[in-house]
């Protein structure tokens, strides 16, 4: 691969995207479509996570908990009520799926918050696979479950119906703009946030004695980047289950 | 991008020429554009992550969920057992509690009961008792009465015969002649008056 650094002359020199590159680990060659790459690291790393937290945590499976069968605990608890809740009880069936997202989404971001890692979760071919995955199963259980009927879900029947058809195309508009705009919101605010830290670090660098200023505005974004890991990770998962309610229940 | 790597990618590849151009032209936009829309990489990325999902998905859908759902289960079956059995000592307390205090109240009429009898057995005992001494004192009594009566009748006949014996020696000495019959009635007229 041609990454030559491009040297730029001289004075301030930031690539804050530098770190979203992505580049095999043994070696130096093409990454073709099986090579282990920094993004493979750090999500066996996220898979190695779930691992820890949600089976050897709860391997005592005691009826008294201690702390990371709590922790485990704690984030069955929260997806399950979010799946019920929002999606209603008969999306239960899908809480395993709905927890794959949401543990894989939560534990990417924060690794991704560790210095020098590689945040997977950053890079849209991630997050739009997992958006796509979300819009084909909610596309296919909405047709599986309710036939044609699931069409309903374009057609506002409590709106007048000369509004009807203009809802309706603003409907389907909306409803293929949800993949992508779910996964450009998880990538892009992942993105941001480190590409913003990135360049404060840049300043920081050159500016000796003041770099004081920079560094205490690192210390605010990566406060709100710890913030926006489970914020986002929460809506993505939300949002999730807010369509497949859409999907089991098409009326409005 | 070296000669070497291009010949080994495209022996690989095989008969994706036009791809490969396309995605040499990728590459040349990536090193100054964004990695993320690095279309070279997207193949690569979309292979691990399908691996990393299903990994998760079967770790979490065979393993962990259905072991934290189990935890959870017992979990709430025990509390409900717990709550269950507290109630169940709960009532069983105030039974015990309700049978002490009935026993309380019977030992209490018990005791009264015998105190009762024992008190009506020492009032009869006493009544008897009062009886006997009463009869007793009744028969001393008579007795006595009978005992003084007999005294007094003794008495009465000693002091006729000494009147009587009196009457004559007195009617002796004055020179008469003591009728026997007329002194007898004469002492017995003044005895009664």
């Amino acid at each position: 691969m041609t990454v030559s650094a491009a040297a730029a002359p001289s004075g301030l020199q930031i690539h804050p995207m530098d770190q979203f590159k992505i580049s095999p680990l043994f070696g130096n060659g093409d990454v073709t479509w099986w090579t282990p790459t920094n993004a493979t690291l750090w999500m066996v790393l996220a898979v190695v996570c779930v691992v820890v937290m949600m089976v050897m945590g709860t391997s005592r499976r005691a009826i008294v908990p201690n702390r990371s069968q709590s922790i485990a605990e704690m984030a069955y608890g929260f997806v399950y009520k979010m799946v019920e809740d929002v999606a209603g009880k008969d999306a239960v069936g899908f809480f395993p799926y709905i927890m794959t997202l949401f543990m894989f989404i939560v534990f990417s971001n924060f690794l991704g918050l560790i210095p020098m890692s590689f945040t997977t979760t950053s890079h849209i071919a991630v997050t739009a696979v997992l958006a796509m995955l979300v819009f084909l199963t909610v596309t296919i259980v909405g047709f599986v479950k309710n036939g044609t009927a699931f069409l309903g879900l374009f057609w506002v029947s409590s709106a007048p119906l000369a509004l009807r058809p203009v809802l309706a195309l603003i409907e389907v508009i909306s409803y293929f703009v949800r993949p992508l705009s779910h996964s450009i919101r998880l990538a892009g605010n992942v993105m941001a946030g480190h590409a913003v830290i990135k360049v404060f670090a840049g300043f920081a660098g050159v500016m000796g004695i003041g770099a004081i200023l920079p560094i205490s505005a690192i210390v605010a974004v990566y406060a709100l980047e710890v913030l926006v890991a489970f914020i986002q990770a929460y809506v993505f998962t939300i949002l999730t289950c807010v369509y497949l309610k859409d999907a089991l229940h098409p009326s409005h | 991008m070296s000669n070497t790597t291009e010949t080994a990618t495209d022996a690989s590849h095989g008969a994706t020429e036009t791809a490969h151009g396309a995605v040499d032209a990728a590459h040349e936009a990536a090193s100054g554009g964004l990695p993320q829309l690095d279309f070279s990489t997207f193949g690569n990325q979309i292979f691990w992550l399908a691996l990393a999902l299903i990994a998760i998905f079967f770790v979490l859908s065979k393993v962990a969920l259905p072991r934290i759902a189990s935890v959870l289960a017992e979990r709430r079956g025990t509390i409900t057992n717990d709550i269950a059995a507290a109630e169940d000592l709960k009532v069983k307390a105030q039974e015990a509690e309700e049978a002490y205090n009935q026993a309380l109240a019977d030992a209490r009429v018990e005791a009264a009961k015998i105190v009762a009898d024992a008190k009506a057995d020492i009032q009869a005992d006493l009544d008897v008792a009062i009886a006997k001494a009463d009869a007793d004192i009744t028969a001393k009594a008579a007795e006595s009465e009978a005992a003084i009566a007999e005294i007094r009748a003794g008495a009465e006949a000693a002091v006729k015969d000494v009147a009587k014996d009196t009457a004559k020696e007195i009617i002796a000495a004055m020179g008469g002649k003591a009728d026997a019959r007329s002194v007898t009635s004469a002492v017995t007229a003044r005895m009664k008056g």
